[in-house]
């Protein structure tokens, strides 16, 4: 029992980056950009609020604080995240650039200026940016004393309980909101989907990419952070590729808030037990084969393939994502 | 002459070329007020080192030439599907399949070099197709596979080697056997550049990727097949339209392009001077591809020049440590890149100044007697800056 416990925790803390991460994404992409700068801007994020977590950790206040330090990191991250984004939504939205090239220089500028920045400031060789342990959040802030053998609740509550958790399940139902909802959220779609029309009746389309990039960004970064303490060891100008697995959950999720969270989810148990392969006794061991891991270490892959390749007939991207808006050829 | 010289200026490719030439000047200055901000009193160091180093010894220039090498497949690869409107994400996959294909046929199978390249580009097209099926036949998204293709060609990968003993190394079994040691007809041949350069890194591998990446020229430019690829890429429903086999198209690109990459990891591992190592992160060569291919914007001549230029300032890069990290050069790529897509406005001001030329040329020759090709030049120029700016009137 304990061991389920392990697994729906890990898996809830490695699918909310995902889930985050993607749901930005789709707002990029339901606003008519493609955004595979995500990984890019996960790593400033992470790397900007890191910075924050660390140095109020120096002066004491965050321990104090434990609280209100993260939520002003998760603040920060949003933040960076989206000043980031800015540069691909002038490049691809403003001068009308292919989105892969902006994309892919952010991608490329983002660890690199994480390393030297973290060099800078902690001196030569020093990459790693430690996270303070007040960060995750215990049981004694709720006023419950830590058992000394954990039961199945305590276990999945409290095993990898970080504020990003509920936070970013609370920016999933504002998304669901906000998309289905809102005239804001129709607009957005319809730039997505046809742009001209959307400029016929009045709707400012280069002012919504804009503010869905920008949402993707304020995202992109707020998963950065929730990456950066999930995986635990600290920042190390990387967040491994997450930003790119996001883009995937986003495609599998059909470009659709709900199905992404359910997305998030499916490849992040396939991940965790990957990972976890070795102590889950009901999994065969396959003794004979050297590093049988990677195996395991491949599931998740494979597994999301699989299912694309049997769902992607259906899959309907927004119809004019990637093709930069020009008010002539309405 | 001088109608000549601005004929050849006012061609979009030097137009483009010259775009490309003032992103890299405005990159490498942005790269040098870094440096002076992380330490003022070296950046001039710094600079002339990313300058500089790369030719400041054969040996320097030699690694230059080693490590442009497989970049410039990689480039060549991610390139390759650019034109047909794919954007081969996964050259980092293919490269570590072809890394092993060649390693396979050139340690285990005894096979001379030229078959494990060979065998490396099989490998790597292998990888390729999937992406390309999966786009053609499943309507996957191929940045999608080919993400997917990396981590699992990597972990099959590395899954593999452990599980074949002979291929690795007695000592430190997370890497491959040194290949001067089993099979030395493996190793791609020097040709005697080694002793003319005097480093052990040099071999012919520069030659054989520039003649793969002329080859792709000729490919692109010269044959119906390359015809049919860019039509794809430039309007996939109109070359349907047009009875070209889109599908057929997709998946032979992405098999290209995967042979491509596939090319340089065999390229990069045969050389006897690099070990594979197993690793749980994908490899970089890969992804490094997709800006050397931007900067030359996937004309295959224009990324001998644009790997060259890249291996060249990361030479410079690990000159200048440890007083800089070399990551600095990445930033500066970055910038190029991104600058990139600036270029059509670059391209556009370099025009407009030519033209502004032109028109004070023109007056001082309407006075006396007109030559007959400029007067053919100028009007379609004034036409298409006519053009431009009442486009650009529209837009803002």
């Amino acid at each position: 029992m304990i061991i389920l416990a392990n697994i729906m925790s890990a898996t809830i803390i490695f699918a909310i980056p995902l889930l985050v991460v993607a749901l930005g994404g789709m707002f990029s992409e339901r606003s008519g950009t493609i955004n595979i700068a995500l990984e890019g801007i996960m790593i400033i994020g992470a790397l900007f609020s890191c910075l924050y977590l660390n140095s109020v950790s120096v002066s004491g206040w965050g321990a104090a604080n434990p609280l209100l330090a993260m939520f002003f990191a998760i603040l920060i991250a949003g933040l960076s995240g989206l000043i980031f984004s800015l540069l691909l939504a002038l490049a691809s939205v403003s001068l009308k650039a292919d989105q892969t090239i902006g994309g892919t220089a952010l991608n490329m500028f983002a660890p690199a200026f994480a390393i030297v920045l973290t060099w800078a400031i902690q001196g030569q060789g020093q990459t790693t940016i430690i996270i303070p342990t007040w960060v995750r959040i215990s049981q004694s802030i709720f006023g419950l004393t830590p058992s000394k053998t954990p039961g199945f609740l305590e276990t999945f509550f409290f095993k990898d309980f970080f504020l990003t958790t509920p936070i970013v399940l609370l920016l999933l139902a504002i998304t669901v909101f906000v998309i289905y909802k809102t005239k804001f959220g129709l607009r957005l779609r319809s730039c997505g989907e046809h742009p001209q029309a959307a400029d016929s009746v009045g709707i400012n389309v280069y002012a919504l990419r804009y503010t869905g990039v920008a949402i993707s960004g304020c995202l992109g970064g707020i998963g950065g952070l929730a990456f950066t303490v999930a995986a635990g060891s600290g920042f190390q100008s990387t967040v491994a590729g997450y930003g790119f697995f996001a883009l995937a959950v986003m495609i599998f999720g059909n470009w659709k808030p709900m199905r992404i969270f359910g997305a998030a989810l499916f490849f992040a148990l396939f991940k965790v037990i990957g990972s976890y392969s070795a102590s889950l006794p009901f999994l065969p061991s396959f003794t004979g084969i050297k590093n049988s891991d990677y195996i395991y270490q491949m599931l998740p892959y494979i597994v999301t393939m699989v299912v694309l390749v049997f769902t992607s007939k259906k899959s309907r991207a927004p119809k004019a994502e990637g093709i930069p808006y020009d008010k002539s050829t309405r | 002459m001088m109608t000549k010289i601005r004929k050849f200026i006012q061609s979009p490719g030097a137009a483009s070329f010259l775009a490309s030439v003032a992103s890299i000047c405005i990159g490498l200055i942005f790269g040098y007020i870094l440096l002076a901000f992380i330490n003022p009193s070296m950046s001039l160091y710094g600079l002339g080192k990313i300058l500089f180093a790369g030719a400041s010894t054969t040996e320097k220039f030699a690694k230059v030439l080693y490590q442009a090498a497989p970049l410039m497949l990689t480039g060549l690869s991610v390139g390759f599907a650019f034109k047909t409107g794919l954007f081969n994400i996964g050259a980092s996959g293919q490269y570590t399949m072809g890394a092993f294909f060649a390693l396979y046929a050139g340690i285990i199978l005894k096979s001379p070099w030229w078959v494990a390249l060979l065998a490396a580009m099989l490998g790597g097209a292998i990888w390729g197709a999937f992406p390309g099926v999966c786009k053609a036949l499943f309507n996957v998204n191929e940045v999608i596979t080919s993400i997917m293709f990396n981590w699992i060609g990597l972990f099959a990968v590395n899954l593999t080697l452990s599980n074949i003993p002979l291929i690795l190394d007695r000592v430190s079994a997370n890497r491959t056997v040194n290949l001067a040691a089993v099979n030395k007809s493996a190793m791609i041949p020097k040709w005697g550049l080694d002793t003319l350069f005097g480093s052990s890194f040099m071999n012919i591998s520069i030659l054989i990727t520039a003649a793969a990446a002329i080859l792709m020229f000729i490919i692109l430019n010269k044959t119906t097949f390359g015809y049919e690829l860019k039509a794809c890429g430039f309007n996939r429903n109109a070359s349907i339209y047009a009875g070209i086999n889109a599908k057929r198209n997709i998946v032979l690109s992405m098999v290209i392009s995967g042979a491509l990459a596939g090319l340089g990891g065999g390229i990069y591992y045969l050389s006897g001077t690099a070990q594979f190592t197993i690793v749980k992160s994908i490899l970089a060569m890969g992804f490094n591809g997709i800006p050397v291919a931007l900067l030359a914007t996937s004309n295959p001549v224009g990324i001998i020049f644009s790997s060259l230029f890249v291996s060249y300032i990361q030479v410079g890069g690990e000159a200048m440590q440890p007083e800089f990290a070399k990551e600095v050069i990445d930033i500066i790529i970055s910038v190029i890149i991104y600058l990139a897509a600036f270029s059509l406005l670059l391209k556009g001001l370099i025009n407009r100044l030519l033209t502004w030329q032109n028109t004070k040329r023109d007056k001082v020759f309407a006075a006396g007697s007109t030559s007959v090709g400029d007067g053919q030049q100028n009007p379609q120029v004034g036409a298409a800056t006519a053009n431009k700016s009442e486009s650009d009137g529209v837009t803002k």
